[in-house]
C-alpha cells in the first residue's frame, strides 16, 4: 500500500527511538530552522574537530519524517569528514527531488534510502530535508567562525 | 483566551480604554470554531471611542450576517471561503468612515481630476478601487453569493449546526483525541481542530495524521492554520483541522472518525 512505501519500518524505528537526540555542549554553532507550513521545528548544534564532524546534537519537534530524518542523518555523518557529509547531503537532496524515479545509492546513503518513498509526496519533502538544511547551515556558520 | 477556546473578556475594560483606536477581531475562529460576541465587544469599543473591524471570513459563509445589527464599523470577508473564486474579497465600511479614509492605491477610476500639482479623488467605493478590477473574480463572487442565497444561509447554518453536533459526539468517542475550542455546538462553527495521541499515549504529529487520512480519502489540514500564537497558548505547535461545510455528510464524519482510528493503528507500537 502507498502509505507503507513512505513510512518504511526504518523510519518508524528512528521516529520512536531517535539517535543522538538532545542538545549537547560544547558546540561550535547552533541554528533554528522551521517548516512553517506544518509546524516542524529543529534546533541543531554542530561541533567540528578539524575537518571532521565531531558531533551533531539536536532538539526537534515535528512529524515522523522530520524526526526520523534527523536521527538517520546524525548516524550518517557523525565522525566523518565535513566534505563527505556534505556529499551525502547532496545525494539525499537529489533523492528527495527525484519524484520516486531514482534508484538510491545505498553505499552513500545507507539507512537514508528508506526515505525514497517520501520523494513521491511533495508536501513531505521539506520534512525530510529540514535537519539536513539545518546541519548545512550550522556547519557553514561553524566553519566561518573557524576561519 | 479561556481554556475552552472562548475570548476571555474578564479584563476587557482594561484592554479597551480611552487610548484604544481600533479593535480588530474575528467573527468566527478558523481554528477553534468559536463565534465571538461581536455586539458585546463593539459596545465596549464604541463606549471607549474606538472603531471596530471584524474579520468575517469564516462567519459569512456559514450564517446570515447583518452588519448593522452587529453595529460594527468595518467588516471583511473573502470569496474563496463561500464557494467563490480566489483573489477577491469584500470590505464593508460605514460611509462616513470610508469618506474620511485616504486612498491607499492610485490609478484609473479612483480619481476625479488629475493635475501635475495635485489630484482629487472619487467618492467611495471607487476611491479604493484603482485600475482594472478583478472582473472575472467579481463575476465569480456574485455567482457564489447567488448560489448560497438560493441554498439559504439560515438553512446552511441549521444544517451545519446539526452536523457539527454529530461530529462533536463522534470525535468525543475517539480515544486520545483532544479537541481544541468549545466542546459543544453553541456559538461555535464547523472548524474542528484537534491533536491525536496514539494507542501508546505518544502524540501523532498532525502532518502524519493528515497523511494517513489522505490515504483513506479524507482531506484535512495540518499545521498551525495561520494561528501560531493561538497554538502556543494551548501548549502545542500544530494541530489537525477538519472543517465542515453544508456539502459534508454524516457518512463523511464517520469516515473521519474511522480514519483517525486507522491512523492510531498505523502508528501503533509493534
Amino acid at each position: 500500500m502507498q502509505l507503507e512505501s513512505m513510512y518504511q519500518e526504518i523510519i518508524l524505528d528512528h521516529y520512536r527511538n531517535p539517535h543522538h537526540k538532545g542538545l549537547r555542549d560544547p558546540y561550535d554553532a547552533e541554528v533554528h530552522h522551521v517548516n512553517p507550513t506544518c509546524g516542524d521545528e529543529v534546533t541543531l548544534r554542530v561541533r567540528l574537530d578539524g575537518d571532521d564532524v565531531a558531533d551533531v546534537s539536536y532538539d526537534a519537534m515535528g512529524c515522523s519524517i522530520s524526526q526520523a530524518s534527523a536521527s538517520v542523518m546524525a548516524d550518517l555523518i557523525i565522525g566523518r569528514p565535513v566534505k563527505d557529509a556534505m556529499n551525502t547531503g547532496d545525494e539525499f537532496l537529489k533523492l528527495m527531488k527525484s519524484k520516486g524515479q531514482l534508484d538510491p545509492d545505498e553505499e552513500v546513503l545507507e539507512d537514508a534510502v528508506a526515505f525514497t518513498g517520501v520523494s513521491k509526496y511533495p508536501a513531505r519533502i521539506k520534512c525530510a530535508l529540514l535537519a539536513w538544511m539545518a546541519w548545512k547551515d550550522a556547519t557553514a556558520k561553524a566553519m566561518e567562525a573557524q576561519a | 483566551m479561556t481554556d475552552d477556546g472562548r475570548l476571555d473578556l474578564s479584563n476587557i475594560d482594561d484592554l479597551i480604554n480611552e487610548r484604544t483606536k481600533i479593535v480588530a477581531l474575528a467573527h468566527q475562529s478558523n481554528v477553534l470554531g468559536t463565534v465571538n460576541p461581536i455586539r458585546e465587544v463593539t459596545a465596549k469599543a464604541h463606549a471607549a471611542g474606538a472603531l471596530v473591524l471584524v474579520d468575517g471570513a469564516q462567519s459569512v459563509p456559514q450564517m446570515p450576517v447583518d452588519v448593522r445589527e452587529l453595529d460594527v464599523d468595518f467588516y471583511g470577508f473573502t470569496a474563496h471561503k463561500l464557494c467563490g473564486p480566489t483573489g477577491i474579497g469584500v470590505l464593508w465600511g460605514r460611509r462616513e468612515l470610508l469618506e474620511a479614509l485616504p486612498p491607499f492605491l492610485g490609478g484609473g477610476e479612483m480619481i476625479e481630476t488629475v493635475a501635475m500639482e495635485r489630484s482629487t479623488f472619487a467618492p467611495p467605493p471607487h476611491k479604493f478601487e484603482a485600475g482594472t478590477m478583478p472582473i472575472a473574480e467579481a463575476a465569480g463572487l456574485s455567482a457564489a453569493i447567488d448560489y448560497l442565497r438560493d441554498v439559504g444561509l439560515e438553512e446552511i447554518h441549521t444544517y451545519e449546526h446539526e452536523l457539527l453536533d454529530y461530529a462533536l459526539s463522534q470525535l468525543r468517542e475517539v480515544e486520545g483525541l483532544r479537541l481544541l475550542g468549545p466542546a459543544d455546538a453553541t456559538d461555535r462553527g464547523g472548524a474542528l481542530s484537534f491533536t491525536l495521541d496514539g494507542l501508546d499515549g505518544r502524540e501523532i504529529h498532525p502532518h502524519d495524521v493528515s497523511q494517513v487520512l489522505d490515504a483513506h480519502g479524507v482531506a484535512v489540514r495540518a499545521g498551525h492554520h495561520c494561528a501560531r500564537p493561538l497554538h502556543r497558548r494551548f501548549g502545542i505547535t500544530a494541530s489537525t483541522r477538519a472543517s465542515l461545510y453544508f456539502y459534508n455528510t454524516r457518512a463523511e464524519v464517520d469516515a473521519l472518525a474511522d480514519g483517525l482510528r486507522q491512523t492510531q493503528k498505523f502508528f501503533g507500537t509493534a
